[in-house]
């Protein structure tokens, strides 16, 4: 019994002690602002002009100029096609914890999505599903693949 | 009995040396002084038949339960050869200035016989060799191909009474099995011992699945799946293979864990941009939400007496770590370093918080005070997350990535285990790559 009690309080000491002895804390911010992708390498098309995918900045959801200019061509396609259903994909790159990840792929495809909609796309006409990081468009684990997994991907679904 | 107590201090007392050694030791690497324990053979009643002989038990079992010692980074087995005197007078009256010439603190021996019906009667001693006594003995009852079972209900025992600390090694760890180039990853739910071994295929591979996780108070298993291509938490029931989807959600649920009673289980449900946190009673199906902010809210887990839930959030702008009560209500930032905070777990002693951390294009896993005093690194690497508690809450067990290279080859996922001082890693060899372990408790109950 003595032998428990001790063990106990020497326990709770050892703890004491090296989360005493915890690390010394440098400051530096890991984000970055814009590093959305903006060339054209991954990019398919939903029909002539029309590409099907946008991307996005480290940690953002936000639109870029240039992922509004996308949509906004794939809005004006889908009210010339009425009969034409899609999924909206959202994807985050690598560098990220999987669960976190799953809900910044919706958070994108909502983004998009709402974009579309806000253009005259019927919401009824859109789905979206997050994979997260699980179904990189380039698999190398570079700043450039990263720039290009950080996507929401526009695919017909009839 | 006032001499047993005696040694059993001056035991204690080696043993808190080492703890202090370790403490000292944190990320950077020192050197640590495992305690030197030698594990007989057992030996083999005569009246064994020729079916259990062959089976060599006599060294099986001290081999694995030398290898869970030595994994866990506390003990330094002798090498067999070097002993001295026979298994079975070792058993029966160790001659202990045979086993302190070879300069071991701790003997093990055992004996192996027969019961009825086929059933073997294993029985182990745990010698302290400075003072010359007995610390514990115990026997096990099994049928032979049981025999891994009982080497770890041994490991832990001897575990208990040296450190004082419940052992960890009669159990399990659920995670995925990756297969396939990273483009068109086959992930499959597996399932085996502690220590790597006897790995068991629980889905086929046909859809993507993802962060299993432990019932602690039942043989069910929690993880997500993209059955028909919808994103969802599923209920799996790992001895009958019956699974269910967890509630009825117009959208993606993920993240799930167990209530500490099983009862419940915790996730997050995205929808319209935003993920907060439900509950769902697994026999009610009643649902409640927890948090309701339009930032996202995910990887939430349960304090171990229920009554608090930690969690990740980006409502500061960035990834960091929250507490509240298991009501949703007094939710409190707890991580205030630099770098981004990702999926807390509560460990089972209820004291610290393990997570993933992303600092400086580092990922890290770490320890903190569940206030989130005391932030503790164990680990940096290129990539690595989901840390997982050990049943003793003294050891954590993640998976790493390594980077593929520009053609996009060559990346890969293992296992990793490391202890709470940040001093014993280890990889845990799995057939195929492997992501999301997730610890069970111990198989033979608290």
């Amino acid at each position: 019994m003595l032998f428990k009690n001790l063990n106990k309080v020497t326990l709770a000491l050892v703890m004491t002690l090296f989360l005493g002895a915890c690390a010394t804390q440098q400051a530096t911010t890991t984000t970055k602002g814009d590093d959305a992708y903006t060339g054209t390498e991954t990019v398919k098309f939903l029909a002539d002009g029309v590409p099907d995918r946008v991307f996005f900045s480290t940690n953002k959801s936000e639109l870029t100029s240039a992922a509004t200019t996308t949509l906004g061509k794939q809005a004006t396609y889908l009210k010339a096609n009425p009969n034409l259903n899609v999924v909206l994909e959202g994807h985050a790159d690598e560098r990220g914890t999987r669960e976190y990840n799953l809900a910044l792929g919706e958070r994108r495809a909502t983004a998009a999505k709402n974009y579309l909609i806000s253009n005259g796309v019927a919401a009824n006409r859109i789905k979206v599903i997050s994979y997260g990081k699980e179904k990189p468009a380039n698999p190398a684990s570079n700043v450039l693949a990263w720039s290009q997994n950080r996507r929401t991907v526009t695919v017909k679904t009839n | 009995m006032k001499y047993k107590i005696f040694t059993i201090l001056a035991l204690f007392f080696i043993l808190t040396a080492k703890s202090f050694a370790l403490v000292s030791v944190d990320i950077t690497r020192g050197n640590l002084d495992p305690l030197p324990t030698a594990i007989s053979d057992f030996y083999l009643d005569s009246k064994l038949g020729d079916n259990i002989k062959k089976l060599q038990l006599e060294s099986k079992i001290p081999e694995l339960i030398q290898n869970n010692l030595s994994r866990s980074g506390l003990f330094f087995a002798l090498e067999k050869k070097s002993f001295i005197q026979r298994p079975e007078p070792a058993h029966n009256k160790p001659r202990f200035e045979d086993w302190a010439f070879i300069k071991t603190q701790v003997l093990v021996t055992g004996k192996i016989s027969l019961e009825k019906e086929g059933r073997l009667r294993v029985e182990f001693k745990l010698w302290d060799v400075v003072s010359a006594t007995e610390l514990s003995a115990l026997a096990f009852y099994t049928t032979p191909d049981n025999w891994r079972r009982v080497s770890h209900m041994i490991s832990d025992k001897i575990y208990e009474r040296l450190t004082g600390e419940k052992g960890y090694f009669d159990s399990r760890i659920i995670f995925v099995s990756e297969t396939g180039p990273k483009v068109d990853r086959k992930k499959r739910l597996a399932i085996m011992d502690q220590d790597g071994y006897g790995v068991k295929y629980l889905t086929l591979g046909n859809e993507l699945v993802l962060t299993p996780r432990f019932s602690p108070a039942s043989q069910h298993v929690t993880y997500m799946s993209y059955f028909k291509n919808l994103p969802r938490v599923y209920l799996l029931n790992i001895e009958t293979g019956i699974q269910d989807l967890v509630g009825d959600f117009p959208g993606m649920t993920f993240a799930p864990r167990f209530s500490p009673d099983g009862k419940k289980i915790i996730m997050s449900f995205a929808q319209e941009g935003n993920s907060d946190i439900y509950t769902m009673d697994i026999k009610t199906r009643v649902v409640e939400k927890l948090t309701d902010h339009p930032s996202i809210d995910t990887s939430p887990s349960y304090s171990p007496d229920g009554s608090y839930i930690t969690f990740n959030s980006d409502r500061s702008g960035l990834q960091q770590i929250y507490t509240m009560k298991s009501d949703g209500t007094n939710v409190k930032r707890i991580s205030f370093g630099e770098g981004l905070y990702g999926t807390p777990v509560w460990s089972p002693r209820g004291d610290l918080i393990a997570f993933t951390k992303l600092y400086r294009n580092k990922f890290y896993i770490g320890v903190m005070r569940s206030d989130g005093s005391g932030e503790r690194l164990l680990t940096e690497n290129y990539y690595q997350e989901a840390p997982s508690w050990a049943p003793n809450g003294r050891v954590l067990v993640f998976y790493r990535e390594t980077a593929s290279d520009n053609s996009g080859r060559g990346g890969g996922a293992k296992l990793w285990s490391i202890d709470l001082t940040g001093y014993n890693e280890r990889l845990i060899q799995t057939p195929t790559d492997a992501s999301d372990p997730s610890w069970s408790g111990l198989l033979s109950g608290k």
